[in-house]
């Protein structure tokens, strides 16, 4: 049990993807302009995390032993069809937040973090339980950065920011005085 | 004449990808990698070689093939295409060079969901010939490159005070460990970015200024 708890909160907060992996940049960067839409892309994100990394169990424990080399396509395909099923199961079930979340949905495919997870968790030879709570501490992680970044940004809307440094760069500035605040986590574990 | 044309496109395909459509920092495409392993000049250079490779060989590959391919499943199609190519660099990598295999890690297989490859495939290689393609993505991996080499080499040097592994400063030289670590990262990119914008400006300014002087 104690071994799950740190692997939630290791995944979570101390090597959370987005802020020390850098995984899932372009919806970081892209979709982080309203608190709404971030938290909405981040529980899509949790979803099709939850799914990845119980096929990629699946693949990694049974088929992929045979033939090593497919690892890379194999997950890329599922993960694009999961993504489908998503989207399909989203636009008949919730309209709203199908019309929400617009083209992010399908991007999810190219997004690193979804593809990280998977690498990641058959990496260090988690097992479906392990795997399971992981994909939700990454969610977890993911959906947090977008929702910090995004309440900042919603400040600086108000802010007269000088028209050189708008755009990206604050963005990235801001990501990067976040991503410093989280290295403060990477003592809680150490004792 | 006509044939001068062809040559001012072919060599426009090219010098496009290093400035004026650079995939870094002006379209803010294929940014894990860019932050992730520009930790040293060393990696940046590895990653962005493993990546001109694998856009490269895609490139070639799907404007080949780009009559074959039915329309529907055209993204599908073009991300196998893409991972078998990063799998054959992986694969390499760990036999040939085993040490950078080892530091850049699960990076080498991201590249598959690059969006920068993903995005040329998309948009120029299934629609040009292989000649003005194999330019094309050059073009935009040598940008891509130097980008990662603008990141990384100012980063290895505040931060560990070498280049290349070679020390610079001595013993008297305190590293800035910031800068290798995760935050460094987004600082690095998002000055490299203010500095782009306020040349922009000044550069925009200069020019009404001209204007208005005449």
């Amino acid at each position: 049990m104690d071994n799950l708890i740190w692997i939630f909160v290791s995944a979570l907060l101390v090597n959370n993807f987005t802020l020390s992996y850098f995984l899932g940049l372009c919806p970081f960067l892209g979709v982080s302009g309203k608190l709404q839409t971030a938290f909405r892309l981040g529980l899509a994100n949790i979803f099709v995390m939850l799914i990845t990394a119980a096929c990629a169990y699946v693949l990694n424990t049974w088929i992929l032993i045979y033939a090593p080399y497919l690892r890379l396509i194999s997950f890329i395909i599922v993960i694009a069809s999961s993504v489908q099923f998503v989207e399909m199961a989203m636009k008949k079930l919730s309209p709203d937040l199908f019309q929400a979340l617009g083209i992010f949905l399908p991007l999810i495919t190219t997004n690193c973090a979804i593809l990280g997870l998977a690498l990641f968790s058959t990496n260090k030879g988690y097992g479906f339980v392990e795997g399971m709570v992981y994909a939700l501490g990454a969610g977890g992680g993911v959906t947090l950065a977008l929702a910090l970044l995004a309440g900042v940004r919603e400040e600086t809307k108000i802010l007269n920011i000088p028209s050189v440094i708008q755009g990206t760069a604050i963005n990235l500035l801001i990501a990067g005085i976040i991503s410093m605040a989280f290295m403060g986590f990477a003592g809680l574990f150490s004792s | 004449m006509n044939e001068l044309d062809n040559k001012s496109q072919a060599a426009q395909e090219f010098l496009k990808g290093l400035w004026k459509e650079n995939p870094i920092f002006i379209s803010v495409l294929g940014m894990c990698p860019a932050l992730a392993v520009t930790n040293t000049a060393i990696n940046s250079l590895a990653m962005g070689l493993a990546t001109t490779f694998v856009l490269l060989s895609s490139s070639i590959l799907v404007s080949l093939l780009k009559s074959v391919i039915p329309k529907q499943v055209r993204i599908t199609a073009y991300i196998i295409i893409i991972a078998t190519f990063v799998t054959v660099v992986d694969f390499s990598l760990a036999a040939f060079l085993p040490a950078i295999h080892k530091e850049l890690g699960a990076f080498i297989a991201l590249i598959v969901v690059n969006c920068l490859i993903l995005g040329r495939q998309e948009s120029f290689a299934s629609k040009n010939t292989v000649g003005l393609s194999i330019l094309d993505a050059l073009g935009m991996s040598l940008g891509f490159t130097f980008a990662m080499l603008c990141i990384g080499i100012p980063r290895e040097i505040l931060g560990s005070g070498s280049l290349f592994n070679i020390s610079l400063f001595g013993d008297a030289f305190e590293p800035w460990v910031v800068m290798i670590l995760p935050p460094g990262g987004f600082f690095m990119l998002g000055f490299l970015l203010l500095g782009f914008n306020w040349y922009a400006k000044k550069k925009s300014q200069n020019a009404t200024d001209n204007k208005l002087a005449k």
